[in-house]
């Protein structure tokens, strides 16, 4: 029989090591999948992997990826950490760009330089209160926040539906489901000419910052780690559960809300149906795989922006789906659930 | 007498201890074998290897002369052997009959089996009803349970972890006279103490353990607690006395007709209870686990908001309503019976932990932000002033001993300069050097004027240095006792429930 046993004395080193034993089993075992369709894995990861940044367009649009990808990641830190699971950001994320976009619809000839920061504001503020309703049904009734927080993303993506095709269709838009394009005043500045790569990158870089030391020097992130760790020593500490729920859930909300604002207001241009590849989720696994540590999630969500460009070189130079990426996706995740857990509990058959 | 279990040089080590080491002993048939040591000995370690919870790394066991395997504890029962563990295994929805036919290995009907632990009650004077729900038993009524449920596979030999810990005196006394007929009528029982007097009043033998060794296995015949203590600890303990009758004046601390009426089955609810504490005084509340002790302590520490009508005073201030931060910044402090996960977080540095109970404090933040400066400066004076045997502020909590660990929450609380110290369990489970640390440190502190309340199960602890005791029984408080005139056999009516 298999019996699994709690280690007693398990690795710390082990645990910020695991990332790259998951990141090396993803690799061998995803050579398979290209061996099963015919096709060199060496020269399958060049083309997956290298290539996609062998120049500096490539490089922009790594970033351009792993910019919301951060953000939300690093929002969704603090619930993780708070063992709140908020697997919404795919709502929130929608709700910012909502909310974010649709001043800058309402705005849409002004020329003014508080445009874009008022759009960022709302972004925020969108994706915040988005959040707070699984904060409030969980603290009010208990409600499970993984159901909660999951169905809403629902709700949002046929919120920005009804909008692209009700209310905010471009007139001029040949009856497409998009909106009209934001004025010039309400788009996001980019780095350097030519190039996709935009402001939303310093944000990242801030939040990241802000985040380290919320974390490791402020009372707050000490609450967040005593509440993680144990729920019943958070309360002989005196400290507020239900209040740290809201804060969390606000946090990751607000960060989700201004990757999806990032999004529209960069990169895109406009509101339409799909203007996230998913990013609310897959920054859940970056979240994961950076150890919750925003130095670990910039690193993880430039690891992972990368499967999103290899996928689509895959797709363009060896015709295989571009859905090959997520396959990568949840290797990672796969393998990286593994590593933690066989880290923390030893397996062996009796 | 031929000997019915052999251990011959077993070895068991986990990563950084060594829990069993050459350990070689015999035990008679049809005696009572006693197997003494502190926590950390090795004694829980060794048991399980005879029960087939643990298998040694060397070593051979002899069950009749013959070399015995036991990999499993079901082969430990082919064997004849059982046990009976310090924490039971009892549905506590399902009634005693059908607890009982849940660990039969054999197939049997309830009419069969019913009539068959009846036998075995009557004959050996256990008082159990065997169709009540487990809930409805007392602590005592589950340990026989746990008992008869052992008899019922025929044992030739029973092994029991720490019986006596659960039980009152009056109890203690009828278990003692049910054990010894057992042995007259062919069992042979090893029993787990660390309770001296007890261990000289019922075993034939007795084998001392320390740091995984066999100290010495000797007949209990020409002992007395004092020698067999010093055997046990390799050093003599010098007790702690309370300073005899002082007239204490002010109040600090008042409780007043404090009930509850929760409708869950599970818990005890708490009948009238009324509690004056005067500054400098230790006051003490005995009872067997499970009358009101985690009801009670709630409710001091309000970490959940916990119903309860009545009124809390402190210093004159009703406190009832102030959450566990308030209470704490109004200078009141906790030591909870668990320490790990509740008083401690394990996975944190003692600096952490440190500031795990002190974040009300302005001294340790500087606005939002912590000072880790003067934290961890507290964190070793408190190391160094509790004699906390650990090599920095910067090992994680769980890697401490359980004496180290509580000594170190202890010292913490106790450097906050608290008035009133709340302490639930604060002994149990460490060794007896931190003990009798722990025990010595609280008088002095009451000495310097803080009241102090102990909860525990533990009457000899409570009688060493409270100055007066209190009995819960099923939710309610016994008027208080005076140390100074308390005799045990009025304490023992007390944990019975005989008070007014």
């Amino acid at each position: 029989m298999i019996k699994v046993q709690l280690r007693e004395d398990y690795s710390n080193l082990i645990f910020y090591l695991s990332p790259l034993v998951a990141v090396a089993l993803t690799l061998f075992f995803g050579s398979f999948i290209f061996l099963i369709l015919d096709l060199s894995p060496i020269e399958s990861f060049k083309i997956f992997f290298i290539s996609p940044i062998s120049n500096s367009y490539g490089i922009s649009e790594l970033f351009v990826k792993a910019t919301p990808l951060a953000i939300i990641a690093l929002g969704l830190s603090y619930c993780f950490k708070n063992n709140i699971y908020n697997i919404g950001a795919e709502g929130q994320l929608t709700m910012g760009a909502i909310f974010g976009g649709g001043i800058g619809l309402l705005f849409n000839d002004s020329t003014s330089v508080f445009l874009l920061p008022l759009m960022i504001l709302f972004g925020a503020i969108g994706g915040a209160f988005w959040a707070t309703i699984p904060a409030i049904l969980k603290t009010k009734f208990n409600t499970n926040e993984i159901l909660t927080s999951l169905m809403l993303t629902y709700v949002a993506l046929f919120i920005l539906d009804y909008f692209v095709v009700g209310p905010w269709k471009d007139p001029a838009g040949y009856g497409l489901p998009k909106s009209m394009p934001f004025p010039d005043a309400g788009r996001l500045p980019v780095l350097f000419d030519g190039l996709r790569v935009h402001i939303g990158v310093y944000f990242a870089i801030i939040i990241c910052f802000i985040t380290y030391i919320v974390y490791n020097k402020t009372l707050f992130g000490f609450k967040l780690k005593v509440s993680g760790l144990s729920s019943k020593a958070s309360k002989y500490a005196g400290f507020k559960y239900k209040n740290l729920i809201f804060y969390t859930f606000i946090i990751s909300g607000a960060c989700a809300g201004l990757a999806g604002l990032f999004e529209v207001s960069g990169p895109i241009g406009l509101l339409y149906r799909d203007i996230s590849p998913n990013y609310g989720f897959t920054a859940i696994i970056v979240a994961f795989l950076g150890r919750l540590n925003p130095i670990g999630i910039i690193l993880s969500s430039l690891l992972i922006a990368l499967t999103y460009l290899g996928a689509e070189d895959a797709q363009l130079f060896l015709k295989i789906p571009s859905a090959v990426g997520f396959v990568f996706q949840g290797l990672v995740l796969f393998f990286l659930l593994g590593t933690d857990f066989l880290n923390k509990y030893r397996v062996f058959i009796k | 007498m031929r000997y019915i279990v052999e251990f011959k040089n077993i070895f068991k080590s986990y990563p950084g201890v060594i829990a069993n080491d050459d350990v070689s002993f015999n035990i008679k048939e049809q005696s009572i074998h006693a197997i003494l040591g502190e926590n950390g000995a090795g004694k829980s370690t060794l048991v399980k290897i005879l029960y087939g919870h643990v298998k040694p790394d060397s070593g051979e066991i002899l069950i009749n002369s013959n070399l015995a395997i036991i990999n499993s504890p079901s082969t430990a029962k082919n064997l004849g052997i059982n046990m009976v563990f310090q924490h039971f295994s009892l549905f506590e929805s399902l009634t005693v009959a059908e607890n009982l036919i849940l660990g039969m290995n054999e197939n049997i009907s309830l009419t069969k089996l019913k009539d068959k632990s009846k036998t075995i009650c009557d004959k050996y004077g256990f008082n159990l009803n065997l169709n009540s729900p487990i809930s409805s038993l007392s602590v005592g009524q589950r340990q026989s349970v746990e008992i008869v449920r052992s008899l019922l596979n025929n044992p030739k030999i029973l092994i029991m972890d720490e019986p006596t810990s659960v039980l009152t005196p009056d109890e203690i006394g009828k278990l003692f006279k049910i054990i010894k007929n057992l042995v007259k009528d062919g069992l042979t029982v090893i029993f787990i103490s660390h309770k001296l007097e007890e261990i000289i009043n019922l075993s034939d033998y007795v084998t001392i353990m320390r740091n995984g060794k066999v100290v010495s296995t000797i007949s209990t015949q020409n002992e007395n607690p004092e020698t067999l203590g010093y055997k046990m600890l390799g050093y003599k303990v010098s007790k702690v006395k309370q300073v005899s009758k002082i007239n204490f004046s002010q109040e600090i601390f008042n409780i007043k007709n404090l009930s509850t009426q929760s409708k869950d089955p599970f818990t005890i609810n708490l009948n009238k209870i009324d509690l004056n504490l005067k500054k400098g005084q230790i006051f003490g509340i005995a009872g067997v686990a499970g009358n009101g002790q985690k009801e009670l302590m709630e409710i001091l520490l309000n970490e959940n908001d916990y119903e309860f009508s009545g009124d809390i005073f402190f210093k004159d201030l009703n406190i009832n309503n102030l959450s566990t931060f308030q209470r704490k910044s109004l200078s009141i402090s906790y030591v909870t019976e668990e320490r790990l996960g509740h008083s401690a977080v394990p996975e944190m540095s003692l600096s952490e932990n440190i500031f795990l109970s002190m974040n009300h404090k302005s001294e340790f933040k500087k606005g939002d932000f912590i000072n880790f400066e003067k934290i961890n400066s507290f964190a070793s004076d408190v190391i160094k002033s509790f004699n906390v045997d650990t090599p920095s502020y910067n090992v994680k909590a769980g890697k401490l001993s359980g004496g180290n660990l509580q000594k170190f929450i202890i010292g913490r609380e106790i450097m906050s300069n608290p008035e009133l110290l709340i302490l639930s369990q604060p002994t149990w489970g460490i060794d007896a050097g931190s003990e009798a640390f722990i025990k010595k440190t609280i008088v002095e502190l009451s000495q310097k004027g803080v009241s102090i309340i102990i909860i525990s199960h533990d009457l000899d602890e409570l009688l060493e240095v409270c100055h007066e005791i209190s009995v819960l029984y099923e939710g309610s408080l016994s008027n208080p006792l005076n140390v100074e005139d308390i005799n045990i056999t009025k304490l023992g009516k007390y944990m019975g429930g005989l008070f007014d």
